[in-house]
């Protein structure tokens, strides 16, 4: 390192100079925001793990008795009788899962439909507007689906669409759609779960195939595919696990619907072939029989099937991020 | 389109090739020739289904809202904004007592779950690279993603349980906890937004950490997170499962924090799966009015982030 | 020494030159003396070593160019200056920085009080957006001890506008948000913001490596006019700019400072081969 004296200053004191000296104390003390601030944020964002801890705690402790009680056959049995002290969530469970399932079967077409549409075709001064009335149906509250289920959805069932399906069709051979058509049932709730769900598959899906680069597609285009043949082949592959994703977090969200369903369901413990036939969800049978509780142990029941939806859907859901934080690399996909 | 599709029909080598096509070549270009009319058909089908699906999927709103505008709008009327319920057999009365519930638990919920929210999105951004922050990053996704009737469950076990009776307080906790997640994230998204250079700017001015994180970044960030905190609001005030378990509901108006609160969705719940007429056009009416203040907080979120996009430069 | 190039950035932009006239007499032989002396200070990002051993030292009054190719470790030097180099995660600093003899990386000092002294613009313009051009120039008064009454503010605010030659352009708008003005205005904004606070030191990490020519010589002007009051520290990897606007260059290179000596003799008679092989552009 070479230092030129030139560089050095003349007049080495420093009283000569043109401003005064910075006294060491004004560079010293302060600091206690920081401290304070740092403490603050860092408490705040402990809250979310807390949280989360409490209500496994909270749940546990009030599923305790009924678990405790009935073991791994409460998974198994289809007895649901407060009055005899037994209970068996295999009704609920089955229920849920079959109710989820329609609402998928009939929502993930719809939404994923959509979501290309939109990303892909529809001319730009429509995509804001078909893209905003989608996500609407997300702000729409789960009460306001139910009441509008029961007075419009439930009545057309019966009287239009259960019919046409089991005499105009002949599905009515086959046991899904056999049996009196009472309106509320598990198809019903299982259609008002498929217009519940398809905003969230559907954003997920759109955000998924706009992070798509666009190179991808025109690559395919340059090399004479149709624009169809484009998005099969080199958009929908590349945002396919993100996609899967989105359906899984819908999954999520149907399992876990309460009001609506417990609207429409029906409200009854039995496991039916049929879709036609009421049925029982985890969350409305919690939400129909909380209020009327016969006894301790008819609680923690009804809190041990909330306990199985809990450990359900903190499995589907852990599944579901994983798969669209990998396709996002990371990018936040609203759902 | 034409001029990919023209050289989709071109599989042969172009004019002057050196070799002559093969036959296998030749069948080739026969083939591609025949099926391209058939890709182009297929391509029609596919773009009129996903059109068709567009269609289809706005028809709910739309049904939805349409029924809801006309079965409500029949039965509103002042009284409804006025009054408390009649008992069964009496005609009129109204929410009053739920529009004022749903108003309080909200605030109980917003009071306690938007600072812990932005505080915690905060500290997910500006700490980012630790542990901690990645862990409440994803358990917030893991939150966000629980059914709200578990939200109600636990507001019930430590809070209704022990003290013996339901309470607005608890059914605030538990839209709180609702509330948390979901305002964690947006915070933590839109502070991420905010350009590392002006937290650099702050610090080299003698800003504290503290009054860069709360002056320079969460200032600059407020836009993004009130239209997120909107949303979230509009979501957690048309809850009801949480509150079954927790603010109970309650046929008289109530102020009280400590005791059971009526709120506006329990009310069109209770309402409409009654036997009673005159409840379900209150249903209705109810249900109006609750879509009416969720849409409303939506779209003028919606709104403040279009123009918010629109014209910050930065 | 760097007469010449500098010019009336005000004729430049076909105004009247009155406000803006240059006066190169005076600030260069003001006397002087050690602003910031730095011994032996070696940066680090992890275990990486962007600085190596470097000792230098920063005169009052007088502006000290660090120059070289890029990725040479000048910047990162010259955020050790104010503790700015630590704000990334994982960095680490040794030796010592002396700042009127008091040593800013001492157990008891704080960073932020480091930089109400030390004073930074960085190489983008940086106003805050959600702030109009008035509270920018005012934002660092407010952590100021005793803080200025709001009488007082209005007038650092002209002050400082004024001092960085923006005063004229802008003050029909203080109250319009920053970001509305242009990319050179912002930047003399910042430097307004940075000299709001009266700070002793000047670090500018290439202010000019963002702004078009015309903005680029109205910052340089002001560099130039700037010693009068303040230390000034510019990282530049423009040997032009360097050359015009210093009165002590150094020169760095793969985290070492291979060359310190005062302007005009650095630039014409280098001892260094190394220096000389880049002012001659043989490589960076």
């Amino acid at each position: 390192m070479t230092v030129n004296a030139e560089t050095r200053s003349d007049a080495g004191a420093p009283g000569d100079a043109a401003s005064p000296g910075i006294e060491g104390q004004h560079l010293q003390g302060g600091g206690l925001a920081d401290r304070v601030y740092d403490v603050v944020i860092k408490g705040f964002a402990l809250c979310v793990p807390l949280l989360l801890l409490l209500l496994v705690l909270a749940i546990t402790e009030a599923a305790w008795p009924a678990l405790r009680q009935f073991g791994f056959g409460f998974l198994t049995s289809s007895d649901w009788d407060p009055n005899n002290q037994k209970f068996g969530a295999a009704p609920a469970i089955y229920g849920t899962i079959v109710s989820s399932i329609i609402a998928l079967v009939i929502a993930t077409p719809l939404a994923v439909g959509v979501a290309i549409y939109i990303a892909e075709f529809a001319p730009l001064w429509l995509r804001r507007p078909v893209a905003f009335l989608i996500d609407l149906l997300a702000a729409i509250p789960s009460v306001v689906y139910g009441l509008w289920a029961i007075f419009v959805l439930v009545p057309l069932m019966r009287t239009a669409v259960m019919p046409f399906l089991r005499d105009t069709l002949h599905l009515g051979a086959t046991p899904l759609f056999s049996g009196p058509a009472y309106g509320p049932s598990m198809l019903s709730a299982g259609l008002i779960l498929a217009i519940m769900v398809l905003p969230y598959i559907s954003s997920v899906s759109r955000e998924v195939l706009l992070a798509v680069p666009r190179s991808q597609r025109e690559a395919a285009l340059a090399l004479g595919a149709t624009r169809w043949e484009a998005i099969q082949g080199a958009v929908l592959p590349f945002a396919k696990s993100g996609i899967i994703g989105g359906i899984i977090l819908g999954l999520g969200r149907a399992l876990g619907e309460t009001m609506a369903v417990t609207m429409v369901i029906g409200n009854r413990h039995e496991i039916s072939a049929s879709l036609f036939s009421p049925g029982y969800t985890i969350a409305s049978l919690i939400a129909n029989e909380f209020s009327e509780a016969s006894g301790d142990l008819h609680l923690s029941a009804l809190m041990a099937v909330g306990f199985i939806l809990f450990v359900i859907t903190l499995i589907v859901n852990g599944i579901a991020r994983w798969l669209v934080w990998q396709t996002g690399g990371g990018r936040r996909v609203r759902a | 389109m034409k001029m990919s599709e023209a050289i989709a029909g071109m599989p042969t080598p172009p004019a002057g090739a050196p070799m002559r096509p093969s036959v296998r070549q030749r069948e080739a270009a026969a083939r591609t020739s025949r099926t391209l009319v058939r890709r182009r058909i297929v391509n029609n089908i596919m773009v009129a289904l996903l059109t068709l699906s567009a269609v289809i999927a706005t028809l709910p709103l739309l049904f939805i809202l349409f029924h809801l505008a006309k079965s409500g709008l029949s039965s509103l009327s002042i009284d409804f904004f006025i009054k408390d319920p009649k008992s069964v057999g009496e005609s009129g009365g109204g929410m009053a007592n739920a529009i004022i519930g749903t108003l309080i638990v909200v605030s109980v919920g917003c009071a306690i779950g938007l600072p812990i929210g932005v505080g915690a999105g905060l500290f997910v951004s500006e700490q980012k690279h630790t542990r901690l922050a990645t862990v409440v990053r994803f358990l917030a996704d893991v939150l966000n993603g629980l059914p709200s009737i578990v939200m109600g469950i636990f507001a019930w076990q430590f809070l209704v349980r022990p003290v013996g009776h339901f309470s607005a307080i608890a059914g605030g906790i538990a839209l709180a906890a609702m509330l948390v997640p979901m305002v964690t994230r947006t915070t933590e998204e839109m502070v991420a937004l905010v350009p590392h250079a002006l937290r650099e700017a702050a610090l080299a001015l003698g800003y504290s950490r503290a009054r860069t994180g709360l002056v320079i970044v969460l200032r600059t960030a407020m836009g993004g997170i009130v239209t997120g905190a909107l949303v979230a609001v509009a979501r957690i005030a048309g809850e009801t499962a949480p509150l079954l378990f927790t603010a109970l509901g309650n046929q008289f108006r109530s102020f009280s924090l400590s005791k059971p609160i009526a709120a506006l969705p329990l009310q069109i719940f209770q309402y409409a799966v009654s036997p009673y007429e005159d409840w379900h056009a209150q249903a209705w009416a109810g249900a109006l009015v609750l879509i009416a203040m969720v849409l409303t907080i939506s779209i003028v979120a919606r709104v403040a982030t279009t123009s918010h996009g629109d014209g910050g430069s930065d | 020494m760097a007469t010449a190039a500098v010019t009336e950035v005000s004729a430049a932009r076909g105004r009247s030159s009155t406000t803006l006239r240059v006066d190169r007499g005076g600030a260069f032989d003001a006397p002087t003396r050690e602003r910031i002396v730095v011994q032996r200070l070696s940066a680090y990002f992890g275990t990486k070593c962007a600085v190596k051993d470097v000792s230098m030292h920063v005169l009052d009054n007088r502006v000290t160019a660090i120059i070289g190719p890029s990725g040479c470790g000048k910047s990162t030097f010259l955020r050790c200056l104010n503790r700015m180099h630590e704000t990334v995660g994982g960095a680490t600093a040794t030796g010592s920085v002396l700042l009127d003899g008091h040593d800013i990386f001492g157990a008891k000092v704080n960073p932020a009080a480091i930089r109400k002294h030390v004073g930074m613009v960085f190489q983008k313009p940086t106003p805050f957006p959600t702030m109009s051009i008035r509270d920018n120039v005012a934002a660092g008064l407010a952590v100021m001890s005793p803080r200025p009454s709001r009488g007082d503010v209005d007038a650092i605010v002209e002050r400082a506008l004024r001092r960085a030659a923006l005063w004229d352009e802008v003050k029909d708008r203080l109250h319009m948000p920053a970001t509305g003005i242009s990319g050179g205005q912002q930047q003399r904004l910042c430097i307004a913001r940075a000299l709001a606070t009266d700070p002793e030191v000047l670090l500018l990490d290439e202010p000019t490596a963002s702004l078009d020519p015309i903005s680029t010589q109205a910052v340089e002007e002001l560099v130039y006019e700037l010693r009068r009051e303040v230390a000034v520290v510019i990282v530049t990897h423009n040997m032009q700019q360097a050359a015009r606007v210093s009165d002590s260059t150094a020169f760095f290179m793969l985290g070492e400072m291979v060359e310190f000596a005062a302007t005009a003799q650095l630039f014409t008679a280098p001892a260094d081969p190394r220096t000389e092989a880049y002012i001659t552009g043989r490589f960076g």
